[in-house]
């Protein structure tokens, strides 16, 4: 990760932060971090609570302000205006859509296609077929004229999926996304992000479940608002670093050809 | 928009709209003399015309357009903070408004009751310029929409104490006392056909601005970074919405007073009978604040008379017994 940042590795990149520096309510976050994801991949961010995760996360997608560069696909945020950035970054957060019960599901997976609409234009055929596949994708198709808030948190969480997906944005980025899905579920979404890679799009996830986050192309392990290392899942010095970065109170473990992590045997 | 069967806005815009035309008949046949219906031909004197004519027409439609302004207001107010309970009483923008009003009263010695263009808009602004501080200050106390519990603990520490204020008013000066008396317990009494003017005049710019903003209401729903990710310009945004939220209140204050409640009820009634976007919620919502108002109105010169209620004691009473059935129906 120490390597530095030349101009065609940034152009090359899907998204990049360079000297990044984030500071929430007074405290300094994040301070000058350094990184480079590459495009048509599915990173994901791990590492112990509060290491700053949803902050590197949010500030790369441009929601907080920050100091330092961030790029998307090589291009500065602020050149492309803010529909042009609502059409080439998707973000689902976690826990935000509180005020959002009374609405249908299929009004909110609409708003996907806010950065495609004009103000006051109603919802084109275009629109309106990339939030049924959206909703069918994800499996939420049934429940479209159900509000949010009769939904269970499973349900709706798929409807915020949904939401994110109907955007169509190359870049996706997921903050605990699987939050109050089931195992089926769970593995619904591992298909529809290694769809979304397979075409060429971009996803960077925090996952707090760790077997999931080793489904992933690469780990950025973050802790104490820095990046302790990143690297392909399947590389053993990732894993020996996934260890250290949780105080060797994890393992990693061979299973088939997959990675599972298990608490670590106390030597005490 | 996807209609659902009994759940269609269109359905519900249909019958608000003739709940308002059937208040309004009503409010021409109610009066101080009792019931009396214009149309039957029993009486047809000139006198009774005038009545109608300069009297019970605009209050009547004054009484449903300041409904209509609050009812606007709520709506916007609880989509802008979030937060099913914001209304422009809790916030602050009312007693501000009235603040505003009084401060101009005390400066200028003008009657509320004026029935000239230019007293009117005088009030008008003051209102205007009362709520948009009022709102203001409630932010800045709050330090921002974030915390829901502060910023309904700010509007209330706001609301007394610029009620505070304005009754202070009312002490130093009593030659005004007993024009804003009524006016601080809110009533449809003086309203004339240049209040009738200047409320339909505050009413169409803010319900066209706030439509324009309907969707980004609609995404801010689902949360700022949501909505900020969607690319809805949450400042400008923001701060238009703060502008429709207080002309509206402001409009509705200078004519008839602080009537509390209805910004808060009306959208809540809708969003029982539909699941609107706010493409939608907010012209129903203004249609349902005209009818309460209006039926508050008519109701309030039917029960006592020959005399009248304050119609804003009647919204009180009515809308805080809603508000008791809301907690015990739900938890909040």
């Amino acid at each position: 990760m120490s390597t530095a940042l030349s101009a065609p590795l940034i152009s090359a990149s899907a998204l990049s932060a360079r000297a990044l520096a984030v500071a929430r309510g007074g405290r300094p976050v994040i301070a000058g971090l350094d990184l480079a994801l590459p495009a048509g991949r599915w990173t994901a961010v791990v590492g112990p609570n509060g290491a700053g995760k949803t902050t590197l996360l949010m500030a790369l997608a441009g929601l907080l302000p920050c100091q330092g560069e961030v790029r998307w696909l090589g291009q500065l945020p602020r050149d492309l205006g803010t529909r042009g950035r609502g059409r080439l970054l998707s973000w689902l957060g976690q826990g935000e859509e509180g005020a959002a019960a009374d609405l249908l599901a299929h009004d909110v997976v609409m708003l996907g296609r806010l950065p495609h609409q004009g103000w006051l234009a109603a919802p084109s055929a275009p629109d309106r077929a990339a939030v049924e596949e959206a909703m069918r994708r994800t499996g939420c198709w049934d429940w479209r004229h159900r509000a949010l808030g009769e939904l269970s948190g499973g349900e709706r969480q798929r409807v915020l999926l949904a939401r994110a997906l109907a955007v169509q944005a190359p870049l996706l980025l997921m903050d605990e996304p699987l939050a109050h899905l089931d195992p089926p579920h769970q593995a619904d979404w591992l298909h529809l992000v290694r769809a979304h890679v397979a075409t060429g799009g971009t996803v960077v996830s925090v996952l707090h479940d760790l077997n999931m986050a080793l489904q992933a192309d690469a780990l950025v392990l973050i802790d104490q608002g820095q990046i302790h290392h990143q690297g392909a899942t399947d590389d053993p010095a990732t894993h020996r670093a996934l260890e250290a970065v949780f105080d060797q109170r994890v393992a990693v473990c061979g299973v088939d050809a997959s990675w599972v992590v298990l608490p670590a045997q106390r030597a005490r | 928009m996807n209609a659902i069967p009994g759940r269609s806005p269109w359905l519900l815009a249909g019958l608000l709209v003739l709940a308002g035309l059937a208040l309004v008949a009503l409010g021409l046949a109610v009066g101080s003399t009792g019931w009396h219906w214009p149309w039957s031909a029993d009486a047809p004197d000139t006198g009774q015309a005038a009545i109608l004519w300069e009297i019970r027409l605009p209050r009547s439609l004054g009484a449903w357009l300041a409904g209509a302004l609050l009812g606007l207001a709520g709506a916007v107010a609880q989509g802008l903070f979030r937060n099913p309970l914001a209304d422009p009483y809790l916030l602050g923008s009312a007693s501000g408004a009235s603040l505003g009003v009084a401060v101009l009263l005390a400066a200028t010695g003008l009657p509320s009751a004026a029935t000239d263009w230019l007293p009117q808009l005088g009030i008008t602004g003051a209102a205007f310029a009362g709520a948009l501080g009022g709102v203001l200050l409630t932010l800045a106390l709050a330090r921002g929409v974030q915390q829901t519990l502060r910023l309904l603990l700010a509007g209330v520490i706001v609301g007394v104490v610029l009620g505070a204020l304005s009754s202070l008013l009312l002490l130093r000066l009593p030659e005004v006392m007993r024009t804003l008396q009524g006016f601080m317990l809110g009533s449809t009494g003086f309203l004339g056909w240049s209040a009738v003017q200047v409320l339909a005049l505050s009413l169409v710019p803010a319900l066209v601005v706030a439509l324009a903003l309907a969707r980004a209401l609609d995404a801010l729903a689902l949360g700022e970074a949501t909505a900020l990710s969607l690319g809805v310009p949450l400042g400008p945004a923001r701060g238009l919405l703060v502008a429709v939220m207080a002309l509206a209140t402001g409009a509705a204050v200078a004519q008839v007073g602080l009537v509390a409640f209805v910004g808060l009820v009306a959208p809540h009634l809708v969003r029982l009978a539909a699941r609107p976007t706010h493409r939608a919620l907010l012209p129903l919502s203004a249609l349902a604040g005209g009818a309460l108002l209006l039926a508050a109105d008519v109701a309030s010169r039917w029960v006592l008379a020959p005399q009248e209620l304050p119609v804003g004691v009647l919204t009180a009473v009515l809308g805080g017994g809603y508000l008791l059935w809301l907690m015990h129906r739900r938890p909040l």
